[in-house]
């Protein structure tokens, strides 16, 4: 495997990455504020209808993306008012929104444009353009030319929509907004313990509402990248699960942001394995495995480092890290060595992994993940459950 | 004379058709400590809750330091100078001290300016008033004592002068209640003015200036606790004489029923709780265990009935061996061998809240013959006993089909021992069994575990209530940090004794 194909990889991962990571964000802001919202699907699939329908019939993607924040919102304060105000379950309403969803899209679409439940193709103006960094290449002939540092530039950091970048500016925005300030301080403490929050004379209503509208901005944000920046048009059920694995994902990042940032980038990795090798070898696959457990391993032994040195962790938790790199290392530098003759490799190679697999990879993790295979992860504790006052 | 801290002028309140406050007037001196008792579903939450802008009066004033103030919610409460310390704390468990003082009470939007000045006025806040807690400590890393001042605190951060605090000892050691109390007396010197709500007669006797009485949502007294004395407030409040002395006989033990020896737990976190104790109860026989919650009563209790495995030791029931490891360790065999179990939490271990009294008083027993019909349980059976049980044990209101979570702790804790005693158990297991259970449903509880060891039967009591544990136990052994740190007999020993004992400090040994 080249560097191009990997920096190509690494590019599509984190394109693949963003509509995840702004629906799990989306969910961090309404989870934590003790709101679970299995909704997120639904609300990504209304706002793509609606940011395509309308980015077409304007040809300007920028009242497509409002118009889908718009909707993404509507169906979160429908979310809202029944489980805030009127008290019902949390995960029925979130059902109920993704299948209004799911069939509203399709009859709309199928009404207004009539082309089997799809929007037209978008082009130009109607679509999030790719958005070229200062000093950067945009064709890949040019980009082969470039030096290794000046390829990492153009290929994986430049050409993505504006909607990657804002998404991985919200991460540490989110961060600095859950524990740097007023609002959310008050936001965490209403997901642990809301009868703290109204003895403090702040509102519970107001505040969820508020976390829930936050979760609608970023799914509509989410949905209108789908449609406009990484695909060219609404089709039917685009959002195929990715609201289900941004709650994995969350989960799995233990309801914090920079956690979620990585969850999200491995999932959009698996994802893009899945698009570009369509029946791989499993030689090849090993080595991709590989390949990401070195870079885990990397970042998180580098993560785990800066916060040693600020004095905020143990020594032990570099353990962890250090063996994933080791191990991954061992593998990938060491498999060659171990075999000589190259007879592994070959029987290696002879075995491939066939396309359905490598799409179901994401699936698999998520499976994997929320059985609790990645150790205790506690969710926000007045998660899921409606404030009623006490006596 | 001067102007009142708080006057409440005919305040009313209802809730559909219960009247839970009528008319009520009260009026409480500056600087004073006011005590307001009454048994559960008097009206004394309702009242201070509507004082603290939780609910609102149907009818009636709130005068404030002689100006009549408006309460619609919380924040104007906090304004007029009212402080709450609830009796289930309303803190967030895994935010610090200092975070949970300031919630609401920022300076502003951002964050780390409002912290860092909270910080330095808590710590004058610590010394000033002998409340020292550090304010970057987890709460939940923090004893229940500690976690009480942090509420505290926060009512001080807030500049509150009107203190409320609802059943503030119902949680505390005794250790902790004295500090507590220390902490008030000091409150009081610096001008504030304190209610406390409870229905502990030797705390308003202790601490009160004046106490006002209320009963069926009616205030039906006022005076100066100088001039009272605990059986005229108790009758006050059930509107009977009650008995405040246990009254009971002598034991007549007979063969050893419960033999436990070197009983060892370890939680999963791997703490061991229990480090091998021993001991024995024998039929007719109340084997009282006092020391401060987290020294492996708990645990012990869940053992013996069944809810967790041990990891060392034998539990013997008359002789035979009961299996203590974990597969087979189910409440069920328990109780067919006959070893009721009366859980410290009837919320979460005795009871199923949203399911109704029947079915609750069923639970444990459902493959009781008298229950079934055929394959199918005999559900008019179960009711009618249920009926039959709550009229007997006095559980109110006497309706079968009504969800545990609607009646009152006192009747709550009445379902669960009725289902748990009235099978005439071999062994009982009995925790916290009064544990926020008003003063009639006390003496009721307690003459019901008299009766049961006078039929011959012997009873495990597990309390943090020292009171409690003095009046009923044959026996007392006092649990501390996993062991049996002293055995007393009921007439060899005080407060002051089994305190040290509870402390880890036994002095009888220490003089031997």
């Amino acid at each position: 495997m080249d560097f191009m194909t990997i920096l190509q990889l690494s590019d599509s991962s984190l394109r693949l990455a963003t509509p995840l990571l702004l629906a799990c964000l989306a969910g961090l802001f309404s989870e934590r504020a003790g709101i679970f919202d299995i909704g997120l699907e639904g609300k990504m699939l209304a706002a793509a209808f609606f940011s395509a329908a309308f980015a077409f019939t304007t040809q300007n993607v920028w009242i497509g993306l409002s118009v889908g924040i718009i909707a993404s919102v509507t169906l979160s304060l429908l979310h809202g008012l029944a489980s805030i105000t009127f008290r019902g379950n949390q995960l029925i309403s979130g059902v109920a929104i993704n299948f209004l969803a799911s069939g509203m899209t399709v009859v709309i679409a199928q009404t207004w444009f009539s082309q089997g439940g799809r929007t037209p193709a978008l082009s130009g103006p109607a679509r999030f353009e790719e958005f070229v960094l200062p000093g950067a290449s945009s064709r890949i002939r040019d980009i082969a030319q470039q030096d290794p540092l000046g390829q990492v530039y153009s290929e994986l950091l430049s050409g993505h929509s504006i909607l990657v970048y804002i998404a991985l500016l919200i991460v540490p925005l989110t961060w600095w907004i859950l524990y740097r300030t007023r609002f959310g301080l008050r936001l965490r403490a209403v997901g642990e313990n809301p009868a703290a929050v109204d003895t403090a004379g702040i509102s519970v209503v107001w505040l969820r509402f508020a976390a829930v509208m936050i979760c609608g901005v970023l799914c509509g944000l989410a949905g209108a990248y789908l449609a406009t920046g990484l695909s060219a048009g609404f089709v039917r059920e685009m959002s195929a699960g990715r609201g289900f694995i941004a709650l994995a994902a969350l989960i799995f990042a233990k309801w914090r942001p920079w956690e979620a940032l990585g969850a999200c980038l491995l999932f959009g990795f698996l994802d893009a394995v899945g698009n570009r090798f369509q029946n791989i070898e499993l030689l090849t696959f090993l080595n991709l495995v590989f390949l990401f457990v070195v870079l885990v391993g990397a970042i998180m032994l580098v993560l785990r480092a800066i916060a040693i040195a600020r004095g905020k962790g143990k020594t032990r938790a570099l353990t962890g890290p250090a063996i994933a790199l080791g191990v991954g290392l061992l593998f990938s530098i060491g498999l060659p060595m171990l075999d000589p003759d190259g007879g592994l490799s070959a029987t290696l190679n002879n075995i491939v992994l066939p396309v359905q697999f490598m799409q179901a990879l994401p699936y698999i993790l998520t499976v994997v993940i929320l059985a609790g295979f990645v150790g205790r992860a506690i969710p926000p504790r007045a998660g899921g459950e409606p404030y009623v006052k006490e006596r | 004379m001067t102007v009142p801290a708080i006057e409440l002028k005919g305040i009313s309140k209802a809730f559909g058709p219960v009247q839970a406050n009528k008319d009520i007037s009260l009026s409480v001196a500056k600087g004073a400590i006011h005590g307001i008792v009454g048994e559960n579903g008097a009206g004394k939450s309702t009242l201070m809750s509507i004082l603290y802008g939780f609910y609102k009066a149907d009818a009636g004033e709130i005068w404030i330091n002689g100006k009549k103030t408006s309460i619609p919610d919380s924040q104007a409460a906090i304004r007029a100078g009212i402080g709450m310390v609830h009796q289930h704390f309303k803190l967030v468990e895994n935010f610090t001290v200092v975070e949970n003082v300031i919630l609401g009470a920022e300076d502003g939007a951002m964050l780390r300016p409002s912290i860092s000045k909270a910080r330095k006025v808590l710590l004058d806040l610590e010394h000033e008033y002998g409340l020292e807690v550090n304010p970057d400590a987890i709460i939940e890393d923090l004893s229940v004592g500690h976690q009480q001042r942090v509420e505290i605190l926060k009512q001080l951060y807030r500049e509150a002068d009107i203190l409320i605090l609802d059943e503030p000892t119902g949680v505390l050691t005794p250790s902790e209640a004295d500090q507590l109390f220390r902490i008030l007396g000091r409150l009081k010197e610096e001008g504030k003015t304190i209610i406390l709500i409870t229905h502990k007669l030797r705390e308003i006797m202790d601490i009160t200036d004046t106490v006002s009485v209320m009963r069926r949502g009616e205030m039906t007294a006022t005076v100066k606790t100088a001039e009272t004395s605990p059986a005229e407030i108790a009758e006050l409040m059930v509107g009977r004489k009650v008995l405040l002395q246990v009254d009971k006989t002598p034991a007549n033990p007979g063969e050893v029923v419960l033999d436990v020896q070197n009983l060892r737990v370890v939680d999963p976190a791997g703490v061991e709780r229990v480090k091998g104790i021993s001991f024995q109860i024998r039929a007719g026989e109340i084997l009282g265990i006092a020391g401060v919650a987290g020294n492996g009563q708990t645990e012990l209790l869940e053992v013996l009935g069944g809810m967790i495995p041990a990891q060392g030791g034998t539990v013997k029931l008359h002789g035979e061996e009961i299996d203590i490891t974990g597969s087979a360790s189910d409440g069920q065999s328990r109780r067919q061998r006959g070893i009721g179990h009366v859980p410290e939490d009837r919320q979460v271990e005795g009871l199923i809240m949203p399911y109704e009294a029947w079915e609750n008083v069923a639970f444990g027993y459902h493959h009781d013959p008298k229950y079934q019909s055929g394959p199918l349980m005999n559900n008019a059976a179960i009711k009618a006993d249920c009926a039959d049980k709550m009229e007997r044990y006095d559980v109110r209101p006497p309706n079968p089909r009504l969800p545990a979570r609607n009646f009152s702790g006192g009747n709550q804790q009445k379902i669960v021992v009725a289902r748990e005693m009235d099978r005439m158990p071999e062994l009982l297991l009995i925790g916290q069994p009064t544990r926020g259970v008003d003063i009639g449903a006390i003496e009721f509880i307690h003459k019901q575990i008299i009766a049961l060891r006078d039929a011959g039967k012997a009873v495990l009591l597990v309390s943090v209530e020292l009171d409690e544990i003095m009046g009923l136990s044959d026996r007392i052994a006092v649990m501390f940090d996993g062991v049996i740190s002293g055995e007393r007999l009921p007439s060899e020993t005080n407060e002051g004794d089994l305190g040290l004992l509870m402390a880890g400090v036994n002095e009888a040994k220490g003089a031997a």
